[in-house]
């Protein structure tokens, strides 16, 4: 089976939400494009949106076509030459009007599992439930012929264990899209010690496809990404944690937020970052690593003390941001949470008190929006470090600390062979998470 | 030919030319449509001239807002800028980016026939309603409806990019490449100095690196990048076509007044392709007509106004008028000539790639541009008009090098 047969029938799980829908979008537009093809003629293309929501689902049709439109705006120039031949197809509406019919009719938004049964690649974005996703896959397999493919979007969870737990014979691949799909560059790729190695060959064509950017990691809990990020926020909560013996809470909170943003020029500070990603899903990603790693304790007891008042973070179905450690107004972060008085004390309370005991600020500090497409930034950032490197101030340590832990972070998933190498960590911190230089760096010595 | 009574043109009026770029724009919100540019600029014409009761006709250039707004008719709009214009004769014109100055021309017609002494004229045009690739299908009318469908998705740039593309291989990329980007930097410098130009708030310091871009044929056309082309604009412009009783009548003193002393028009087969690709050639036709029917040589010009859809077009434009031979356009623009300072300065306030192109109004735009630096009236964007030299030449085109009008203006004292 060709690269072309193997996409002739696709089911999408969980393809309703926030990660099934970019996938199902990449997956729809690329059958689309087969589809075209002279050579393709006659061939019939089917991507089945499977969730467990019919509104979902509708709500998702609608997300899909509006983002097709895009799509096909953007590509017209070549659009133009794959409908040469429909001569009744003039005008550029015309023809972005016809792309968007060709890929909508390959979508079938469907709720029961047995779509899938037909299907010779299966992307999974379903909850990041290590027995859900066992289940739903063992399912299939029993009553799929076609020996079907599976490339799940987890995080966390080791390939391994859902290939040995669902009996799929190795005919499953880590496929982990950042979020959101259909913008991130950044695709981690885990395979298996059991993983058949046409998975991954496959999955490459199609990364490549996308244009996105390929890092492989090993089949270790959390991989890269999550191996990175879940530690850096134990390290950033631990601090401010640590700050409490001096200042309040919510004065701790505000200042490892500004430290790990400002003083380390990243687009947000671990705060707003665990509120970005969810407060609960951080906390599930944490329990799910945790068995997985013998030396170190991946267990936030902050996480789950905010859990328990169901203070969340995470986003609303239009993106934006829902509070969480922090809370947010028009995307700005307006106010910190209290869990003693139980609400927001706002930002601006407090502000200038901890700004004061940060210390005045480094000269030849920059803001992540300034430097990040910057071609000289490698310049700006040695700069920048070397004079940080001099500073005494109390905010000027903790920067240098948490970039040391930062960089210590990378280079032990490069030890522990999380990562193949270092390099590999920094593209994932670049790529997948915006930062604008990677952890692990020369610029402190 | 000559002229058989005296033309003079007055109260030129220019609306912002609004769209990306300006500081005040928001695609997303709503802003000024036809109705309340044209009250703008004609209310604005009207003021200078004593009021609508002085007006004996009206014209208007409008290239398509049946398309970008839904609109015909625009005539109608008149009686709408003032009650006065109610039941005077009105009339719309198109000959698509060329709409404007055939709005001047029509005018300009009247007066010489003696069916008016003072004509009010107004180009419009609104085209933030779309996407710019929605409106690439529109402005597409320009051409040969039979040609769009092998044509570009953004036709004209597509068009001007082919024949960019013959004037590389005919007379080197680099060196054309440079100028076009010299071209881009003088038209953003001259917009920095016209409140009312598009690119007014443009504070990029590198303009040259951005105007050698690489073009991106994926996603764009071969040969040009996008700042090598005009903007995609919301504008209106007035003026007011007078005879010698007009003026008098409009109590207007003659030194606030230009004289139209040559018009040139020229029309090529809508259905042909370019003899020459690397030539202007109805471009070269209407402007030796209109600089004979002037009795002036080129050399008497002391600014020009010409019609940059791209940069590549202004460049073979002063090949087109003459100020350098076929191929030598890039030097003569690379070595500072059409500059502000230069020896013919041309597009003062930005012309079309830095003022904007308000595709029916930019006819229009470009006489009161050249009406207001004979007057000495064009504010910080202001060029020293020589006692030896007291003439501008205007060059409007509609669609590639179809259907032209050249007009050239003499200073009244």
């Amino acid at each position: 089976m060709n690269y072309t047969e193997r996409f002739e029938n696709v089911t999408v799980m969980g393809a309703a939400g926030k990660m099934g829908s970019g996938i199902l979008l990449l997956t729809a537009l690329e059958m689309a494009d087969m589809s075209l093809k002279q050579e393709n003629k006659g061939k019939t293309f089917l991507l089945y949106a499977l969730d467990i929501s019919q509104p979902a689902l509708s709500g998702l049709m609608k997300y899909i076509q509006a983002q097709v439109v895009k799509a096909a705006e953007k590509k017209v120039v070549g659009l133009r030459k794959v409908y040469a031949e429909h001569r009744d197809l003039v005008e550029n509406c015309d023809i972005i009007n016809q792309y968007v019919m060709d890929v909508m009719n390959i979508i079938r938004p469907v709720t029961t599992l047995e779509s899938a049964y037909e299907s010779t690649l299966i992307f999974e974005a379903a909850s990041e439930n290590p027995d859900l996703k066992i289940k739903l896959f063992s399912q299939i397999n029993q009553n799929n012929k076609r020996q079907p493919w599976f490339f799940t979007n987890t995080s966390s969870i080791p390939i391994g264990y859902l290939d040995k737990e669902a009996k799929l014979e190795g005919r499953v691949l880590g496929v982990h899209f950042y979020n959101p799909p259909a913008v991130q560059k950044l695709v981690e790729v885990i395979k298996a010690e059991t993983t058949k190695p046409e998975l991954a060959e496959f999955a490459s064509q199609f990364i490549k496809s996308l244009r996105k950017i390929e890092v492989p990691s090993h089949d270790f809990a959390g991989f890269i990404g999550n191996g990175h990020f879940m530690r850096d926020a134990l390290y950033g909560m631990s601090e401010a944690q640590k700050l409490t013996k001096e200042m309040s809470f919510v004065e701790a909170v505000y200042t490892i937020n500004k430290v790990t943003q400002d003083y380390l020029i990243r687009p947000m500070g671990i705060f707003q970052l665990i509120d970005y990603v969810g407060i609960d899903v951080c906390q599930y990603i944490m329990k799910v690593m945790a068995p997985h790693v013998k030396d170190e304790n991946i267990h936030s007891p902050l996480l789950d003390k905010f859990m328990e008042i169901s203070i969340k973070g995470g986003q609303n179905h239009d993106g934006s941001q829902k509070d969480g450690f922090l809370k947010y107004e028009k995307g700005k972060v307006t106010g910190i949470y209290d869990p003693d008085k139980k609400q927001y004390i706002p930002t601006i309370d407090i502000a200038a008190k901890c700004d004061d005991r940060l210390g005045t600020l480094p000269k030849s500090m920059t803001t992540w929006k300034a430097v990040v497409g910057n071609p000289k930034k490698e310049e700006i950032f040695k700069n920048y470090f070397a004079e940080l490197e001099t500073m005494n101030t109390f905010g000027a340590k903790l920067a240098k600390e948490y970039a040391k832990r930062s960089k210590a972070i990378g280079q032990k998933l490069v030890m522990d062979k999380v990562a193949f190498n270092e390099k590999d960590v920094n593209t994932v911190l670049l790529t997948g998470f915006f930062h604008a230089y990677g952890p692990i760096n020369d610029y402190l010595n | 030919m000559k002229l058989r009574r005296k033309i003079y043109m007055v109260a030129g009026y220019n609306t912002i030319s609004m769209g990306t770029g300006r500081k005040e724009f928001n695609p997303k919100k709503e802003r000024a449509g036809l109705e309340e540019l044209l009250k703008e600029a004609g209310q604005g014409v009207l003021k200078q001239i004593g009021g609508a009761k002085n007006v004996d006709e009206c014209v208007i250039g409008n290239f398509i807002a049946a398309r970008f707004n839904k609109q015909a008719n625009l005539a109608g709009f008149f009686p709408y800028i003032d009650e006065g214009l109610t039941f005077k004769p009105c009339i719309r014109v198109e000959g698509a980016c060329g709409t404007g100055a055939l709005a001047l021309a029509s005018g300009i017609r009247s007066v010489l026939a003696e069916t008016a002494e003072v004509v009010l004229v107004m180009g419009v045009e609104v085209q933030n309603t779309v996407k710019a690739i929605y409106g690439a299908d529109i402005l597409a009318a320009a051409g040969w409806a039979k040609e769009r469908k092998d044509g570009h998705a953004y036709f004209f740039p597509g068009k001007f990019s082919d024949r960019a593309g013959k004037y590389f291989e005919k007379f080197g990329r680099e060196k054309t490449r440079k100028a076009m980007a010299q071209w881009y930097v003088n038209a953003i410098e001259n917009a920095r100095l016209c409140p009312t130009a598009q690119e007014f708030h443009n504070t990029t310091k590198d303009l040259m690196a951005q105007g050698l871009l690489e073009p991106n044929p994926k996603g764009f056309v071969d040969n040009l990048n996008v700042f090598d082309c005009s903007k995609v604009s919301d504008g209106a412009s007035g003026i007011a076509v007078v005879s010698e009783e007009g003026l008098k009548r409009c109590g207007i003193d003659i030194k606030d007044a230009v004289e139209i002393v040559g018009l040139g028009q020229s029309e090529y087969d809508i259905t042909k392709p370019p003899a020459d690709f690397t030539k202007l050639e109805t471009t070269a036709n209407a402007v030796k007509k209109a600089l004979e029917m002037a009795g002036i040589k080129k050399e008497q010009i002391a600014t020009v106004e010409t019609h940059d859809c791209f940069t590549i077009a202004g460049i073979m434009a002063v090949e087109a008028i003459g100020f350098a031979g076929h191929g030598e356009g890039p030097d003569y623009v690379l070595t500072g000539n059409t500059s502000r300072k230069g020896k013919v300065p041309f597009n003062t306030t930005g012309g079309l790639v830095g003022w904007g192109h308000p595709t029916g109004a930019t006819g229009v735009h470009q006489a009161v541009t050249i009406l207001e630096q004979l007057t000495g009236k064009a504010g910080n964007a202001q060029i020293e008009i020589p006692k030896d030299r007291p003439y501008g030449l205007s060059v409007n085109m509609g669609g590639d090098d179809k259907t032209l009008v050249s007009i050239v203006y003499k200073k009244t004292t």
